[in-house]
C-alpha cells in the first residue's frame, strides 16, 4: 500500500481559507461542517513604555488542517459498529455510511477535530483526500485552491522526504497518539 | 489552551456522558435526493465518469483586485461545482490565477434564496424598505416619465449614477452605459476618482507626475526588503500579489510590515510587525528621514541628480529660505527636530524601533516600500502617499529591479481593446464622495470643492435631482455617516428620483422609487482584467440564462434606450456577448499573440508572458536627458510648487509633513472618544458583497478587533456585544478581542450591511454609521479611516 498524507507550509499561511470553502464547495458541506479547518492562534501582550509608546512580542499563525489519515486512527479504533475504516490501498480513513449510526464517538476520539457530524444525514462524515478526483488524475479540493500553494498532498514517504518529518506545532496534540500522516513547515511562531 | 486540547478535553468529559442506547435511535436506513450528495462511494471506480458535467469557464466581475479564472462545472444547466485556474505551468513569469475564498463561494451567491427576482416600486416612505412587485414594461416606463420629467425640469446636470462598482466589468457594466445613454441624450453629471484611491490618485502626480508609480510583481524577487505599509493583500487580493511576495520571501527577501493590525498578510509572510496608531504614518516616516539623513544614509548622488526640494540647495526659483525637506526635518523653522523620540510619542513605535526600520531600510539594496491603500484612505491621507514616495527617493529605490517608488503603484504592461464611449456633452466631474454635497447644495459647488469642467467663478448649473445606483452599495451602505446620508435620501424633496439595480436587497436598495432585479456575472457577458498586477485577461462568459426575472443592466438600458429613441447609437446593433467578442477581436488585431474568441471560450483566460520584469521609471533613472519625470520640473518633486501655489500650507503643504488630523490620537476630541475606529477590507467579502453568503459569515464572523488593555478598561469580553459610538451613530457588534491591534484602536471590517433596529442603532456593525462626510484637503476623498469613538459593554 502506499499511505498518502498532507504536506502544510505553514510557515506561508495567510489563513484565507480558500482551502476551506473549495472542501465545502466541492463536498456540498452545510454551515458548521468543515472537512477542513483553519485555526487561528496568538500569543504575547503590548505593554506601554515611556513616551506613550509600545512595546510588544506578539507571536501569532494559522494552521490549515482537515484529516490526517492517521497510521494509528482514534476515530478507526473506537468507532462501534467499524462504519469508521482505513482503506488498504492508499490508507485513506473514511466513512462506511451504510454501518454509521451518527453516535459521534469518532468525533469525540479524533484529537484533531477530523470527523464531522452532519446533522441532515445523522451520520458521520469527513475528509477522504478527495480521491474520486486522484482516481480522475485531478488535485484535491484543498490543494489546488491554496493562494500561496501551501498544500500538496501525495505518498507520506515522499513528502518526507522532500520536507522533513514534523507533523506536531505548538497547538497541536503530540503525534503519538495517532501517527499522523502529515509534514508540517514550522511556522516561526509555533515552533515548541 | 489551544482549540485542540480542548476537543481533546471535552471527549474525555463528554465520553462519561456518553449514553449509546439514547444516541443509536437515528435510523439507519436513510434516502431521497437531499441525502444522496453526501453518500461517499467506498471505493471509487475509475469508469465512472461524469460525462453530463461540462466545465464552462469564466470571472467574477465584482470590484476585486482579483480577478480570478473561476471554472464552473454544470450540469442539467445548474452550476454543481466551482474550481479554479489549474494550468500545466505555475511558474514566475506565468502563475496559476487562483481564486480567493470568496471566488469559491460564488454558488451561494448566485444561488441565493434572498435575491430579487422581479421588479418592484415603491410602496412606503422612501427608506422604508416597503415594494410592490410590477412588470418590467411598467418599471421601464416609469424611468423613462420621471428621466424626462426632471430633465425637462432641471436640465441634464440633475442626472447622477452614483459610483457603483458590484459589476466592474470592462465592458456594458450599468455605469458605463448609464452614462453611454445620458451622454447621448444631452448629458450628465459625471464623477472622477473612487472612493478606494482618492488620496493616492490625486497625491502621487504630485511627486512623480503620475499615478503609474509600480513595475511589475516579479521584480520583488530581486528586494532584499519589503516593506507592506498599511498592505494587506491576503485579504484585498490585489491582483496577483500573493504569489508573488510568497516567491519574493522564498527567494530570501526580508519583509516587515508597518499597520495598526498584525495582518493575515504579516503572519504569513512577515519577519516583523511594526505597530502604528492610524494617520501618524508621517511621523514615523518624518523620523526615519531624520535618521537617514543625520546617519548619512541617504543617497545624495541621487536626489542631487533626479529630485527637487530635498534641500536648501535644490528647490524651485522664488521660495523662501527654510521650506526644504531637509529644513523641515532638522527643525530649521519651527524648531522641532523630527527625531525618532518626537515621533515616538506620537506614533507609538518605540524610537529604537524607527531607528531600526529606517537603517534597514536604507542599507538593504534594493528595498520596496509598497502601500497599501487603506492609510491614504484618511483626512492626511495625501501626506502618507507622498512620504513614502520620498523615502523610496531618499534611499535611491525608484527605477530600480526589487525597488520601488511607492505611491499609488499603478501598474500595467497588457490590455485589451476598450469599448467606445459617448462623450458626456457637460464635461462636469465632482469627486464621487462629494455627491451628497451635491444634492443637498450642488449649485454653490465650484472648483475650490474640486468639482472639474467648470469655468472659471461657475458653480454647479443643478443639484443632483434624479440618481441611476446601479450594482452599487455607496448609495447609503458604503458613503460616509449613513445616518446623515439616509435624511438625505428621504428627503423627496432633494433627490425626486432613484432607480435601484441589483441583486439583493442591500441597505442601498431599500432607498429605491423602483427597484429592478440583476441577473450576475454568471448569467451573462464580459470581460475581467486584474488592478494591474497580473498580466491576463479572462473571459467572464455566461453560464446559465438568467434566473427569475433578472436581467442585466445592459439588457434594461436597452428597453429604455429604445423609449428615449437612441437604441441604435446605445447598442452600435451589438449584445453583451456581441461586445465581449468584439473586444477579443479588437484586441488581437493590436496584438497578433492574443486568444482567438474560440479559445477564449475553450480557456476563459489569456495569460502573457514577459522574460523580465519591468520596471516603473527605469526610463527615467536610466536616460534622465531624453526621460524627464511628467512633473513641472521634470525631476521627483519633493517639493511641488503647484502644491505650493494653492497658498494652503497648513492643510496642503508642499512637502509631505506629518499633519495631526481633527480625529486623531493628538485631537482634543480623544477626551470624548478616546479611540480611534479604522476599517478594513475582509478576506470574507468584496466591499459589501457576500455579507449575506452564509459560507463566508462562517469564514469571518462581523466582529470588532480590541486590543486587551482596552478591553480591561471596558469591562469587555471576547465575544461580548459592544456599542460603538460618536456623535454620528451608534453600532453593535459583537467584539474580539486580540493583541494583533495596537492599543488605543479598535477596527470595524467594512462593508457589512446597515441593518438598524427601531431606534435606528445599527446592529450588524456597519462601519459608516460611525464615519464622517468630510472630504480629505487636497483629493476631496472619504477619510473612512479616520474616527474617534467610545465603546461601552451593552
Amino acid at each position: 500500500m502506499t499511505q498518502l498524507g498532507f504536506y502544510i507550509d505553514q510557515a506561508r499561511c495567510i489563513g484565507c481559507e480558500a482551502c476551506v470553502i473549495a472542501c465545502k464547495d466541492k463536498n456540498d458541506n452545510p454551515v458548521g461542517v468543515n472537512f477542513r479547518r483553519v485555526y487561528s492562534f496568538e500569543e504575547g501582550s503590548f505593554t506601554e513604555d515611556k513616551n506613550g509608546s509600545f512595546i510588544q512580542n506578539i507571536q501569532s499563525y494559522f494552521l490549515s488542517i482537515s484529516c490526517n489519515h492517521c497510521d494509528e486512527p482514534k476515530c478507526v479504533e473506537n468507532c462501534p459498529t467499524t462504519a469508521m475504516f482505513k482503506r488498504e490501498e492508499d490508507g485513506v480513513v473514511v466513512v462506511d455510511q451504510d454501518k454509521c449510526v451518527g453516535c459521534r464517538y469518532c468525533e469525540w476520539n479524533c484529537p484533531y477535530g477530523a470527523p464531522q457530524y452532519n446533522e441532515e444525514l445523522g451520520k458521520m462524515t469527513k475528509c477522504d483526500l478527495c480521491i474520486d478526483l486522484l482516481e480522475k488524475g485531478e488535485r484535491p479540493a484543498c490543494e489546488g485552491a491554496c493562494p500561496v500553494r501551501a498544500i500538496e498532498i501525495g505518498p507520506i514517504d515522499e513528502l518526507r522526504a522532500k520536507y522533513g518529518n514534523v507533523s506536531e506545532v505548538k497547538g497541536l496534540p503530540t503525534a503519538s497518539i495517532t501517527k499522523p500522516n502529515l509534514v508540517i513547515n514550522t511556522h516561526k511562531d509555533a515552533s515548541e | 489552551m489551544s482549540i485542540f486540547e480542548k476537543i481533546k478535553e471535552s471527549s474525555v468529559s463528554r465520553r462519561t456522558f456518553l449514553k449509546w442506547s439514547g444516541v443509536s435511535a437515528t435510523p439507519i436506513v436513510f434516502g431521497g435526493v437531499a441525502t444522496k450528495k453526501y453518500l461517499k462511494p467506498k471505493a471509487v471506480a475509475a469508469t465512472q465518469k461524469d460525462d453530463e458535467e461540462t466545465i464552462i469557464p469564466t470571472c467574477g466581475t465584482t470590484n476585486c483586485g482579483g480577478r480570478c479564472l473561476i471554472k464552473t462545472h454544470v450540469k442539467d444547466g445548474k452550476i454543481v461545482r466551482i474550481t479554479t485556474d489549474d494550468a500545466e505551468e505555475d511558474s514566475l513569469i506565468c502563475p496559476q490565477i487562483r481564486a480567493c475564498l470568496r471566488g469559491r463561494s460564488y454558488r451561494k451567491f448566485v444561488y441565493n434564496p434572498n435575491r430579487l427576482k422581479y421588479p418592484m416600486k415603491r410602496v412606503g416612505k422612501r427608506g422604508e424598505g416597503k415594494f410592490e412587485r410590477i412588470s418590467w414594461d411598467e418599471a421601464i416606463d416609469t424611468i423613462y416619465k420621471e428621466t424626462k420629467r426632471i430633465t425637462d425640469k432641471y436640465g441634464p446636470a440633475s442626472r447622477y449614477s452614483t459610483y457603483a462598482s458590484g459589476n466592474w466589468g470592462g465592458i456594458a457594466s450599468g455605469r458605463t452605459m448609464f452614462k453611454k445613454l445620458m451622454a447621448l441624450t444631452g448629458g450628465y453629471l459625471g464623477y472622477h476618482n473612487t472612493y478606494s484611491s482618492a488620496q493616492t490618485s490625486n497625491a502621487t502626480p504630485y511627486t512623480y507626475g503620475t499615478g503609474a508609480t509600480g513595475s511589475s510583481l516579479d521584480s520583488l524577487v530581486n528586494s532584499k526588503l519589503i516593506i507592506l505599509w498599511g498592505h494587506n493583500p491576503a485579504e484585498t487580493i490585489f491582483g496577483t500579489s500573493n504569489f508573488y511576495l510568497k516567491r519574493a520571501k522564498e527567494a530570501g527577501a526580508k519583509i516587515y510590515v508597518v499597520d495598526p493590525r498584525y495582518t493575515n498578510s504579516g503572519i504569513g509572510l512577515a519577519d516583523e510587525w511594526f505597530p502604528i496608531r492610524p494617520t501618524t504614518d508621517n511621523a514615523l516616516m518624518d523620523a526615519m528621514t531624520y535618521v537617514i539623513l543625520t546617519e548619512k544614509l541617504h543617497d545624495k548622488d541621487f536626489l542631487d541628480k533626479y529630485c527637487i526640494g530635498h534641500d536648501e540647495d535644490h528647490m524651485p526659483e522664488n521660495i523662501p529660505e527654510g521650506e526644504s525637506l531637509e529644513s523641515y526635518i532638522l527643525g530649521k523653522k519651527d524648531g522641532i527636530e523630527k527625531t525618532p523620540e518626537w515621533a515616538e510619542k506620537i506614533c507609538g513605535l518605540p524610537a529604537n524601533k524607527i531607528r531600526q526600520l529606517a537603517r534597514d531600510y536604507a542599507m538593504a539594496k534594493p528595498a520596496a516600500l509598497l502601500q497599501g491603500y487603506g492609510p491614504q484612505r484618511h483626512m492626511n491621507g495625501e501626506q502618507i502617499v507622498r512620504g513614502a514616495t520620498v523615502l523610496a527617493s531618499l534611499t535611491g529605490n525608484v527605477g530600480k529591479n526589487g525597488g520601488w517608488a511607492s505611491g499609488q503603484g499603478g501598474f500595467s504592461r497588457t490590455s485589451v481593446a476598450s469599448v467606445p464611449q459617448v462623450e458626456n456633452p457637460l464635461g462636469i466631474t465632482i469627486p464621487c464622495f462629494l455627491w451628497t454635497d451635491a444634492v443637498t447644495h450642488g449649485t454653490e459647488m465650484s472648483a475650490d470643492d474640486g468639482v472639474r469642467g467648470l469655468k472659471d467663478g461657475e458653480t454647479l448649473p443643478s443639484n443632483i435631482k434624479l440618481i441611476f445606483n446601479l450594482a452599487g452599495n455607496a448609495l447609503l451602505n458604503q458613503h460616509g455617516d449613513i445616518n446623515e446620508t439616509a435624511k438625505i435620501l428621504e428627503d423627496e424633496s432633494l433627490v425626486e428620483f432613484i432607480v435601484v439595480s441589483d441583486v439583493f436587497m442591500t441597505p442601498s436598495a431599500k432607498f429605491a422609487d423602483i427597484l429592478l432585479p440583476s441577473n450576475t456575472f454568471f448569467e451573462r457577458h464580459d470581460i475581467g482584467l486584474p488592478w494591474g498586477y497580473g498580466d491576463y485577461a479572462i473571459l467572464s462568459q455566461k453560464v446559465s440564462e438568467n434566473l427569475y426575472e433578472s436581467k442585466s443592466d445592459y439588457e434594461w438600458l436597452t428597453l429604455l434606450a429604445e423609449k428615449m429613441g437612441v437604441k441604435d447609437k446605445f447598442t452600435e446593433g451589438k449584445t453583451e456577448k456581441d461586445w465581449a467578442r468584439w473586444v477579443v477581436e479588437e484586441t488581437k488585431k493590436q496584438d497578433p499573440s492574443f486568444s482567438t474568441w474560440e479559445q477564449m471560450q475553450k480557456n476563459g483566460i489569456h495569460k502573457w508572458k514577459f522574460d523580465k520584469p519591468t520596471i516603473g521609471f527605469e526610463k527615467q533613472i536610466s536616460d534622465p536627458e531624453n526621460n524627464p519625470f511628467p512633473t513641472p520640473s521634470g525631476k521627483i518633486e519633493i517639493f511641488s510648487k503647484d502644491l505650493w501655489d494653492m497658498d494652503n500650507h497648513e492643510e496642503i503643504p508642499a512637502i509631505p509633513k506629518h499633519i495631526a488630523v481633527g480625529e486623531g490620537p493628538e485631537s482634543e476630541l480623544t477626551k470624548k472618544y478616546p479611540l480611534q475606529m479604522i476599517g478594513w477590507h475582509y478576506k470574507r467579502r468584496c466591499h459589501s458583497i457576500h455579507d449575506n453568503n452564509p459560507w463566508m459569515e462562517e469564514a469571518g464572523k462581523q466582529e470588532m478587533w480590541v486590543n486587551e488593555m482596552d478591553a480591561q478598561k471596558r469591562n469587555l469580553k471576547d465575544g461580548d456585544i459592544a456599542k460603538v459610538f460618536n456623535d454620528r451613530g451608534v453600532v453593535q457588534i459583537p467584539v474580539k478581542i486580540t493583541n494583533k491591534i495596537v492599543p488605543g484602536v479598535v477596527a470595524i471590517p467594512q462593508g457589512a450591511w446597515y441593518t438598524p433596529n427601531k431606534d435606528g442603532i445599527d446592529t450588524r456593525g456597519s462601519i459608516n454609521v460611525l464615519t464622517t462626510l468630510k472630504p480629505s484637503p487636497l483629493a476631496k476623498g472619504n477619510p473612512q479611516h479616520t474616527n474617534l469613538v467610545e465603546v461601552e459593554k451593552i
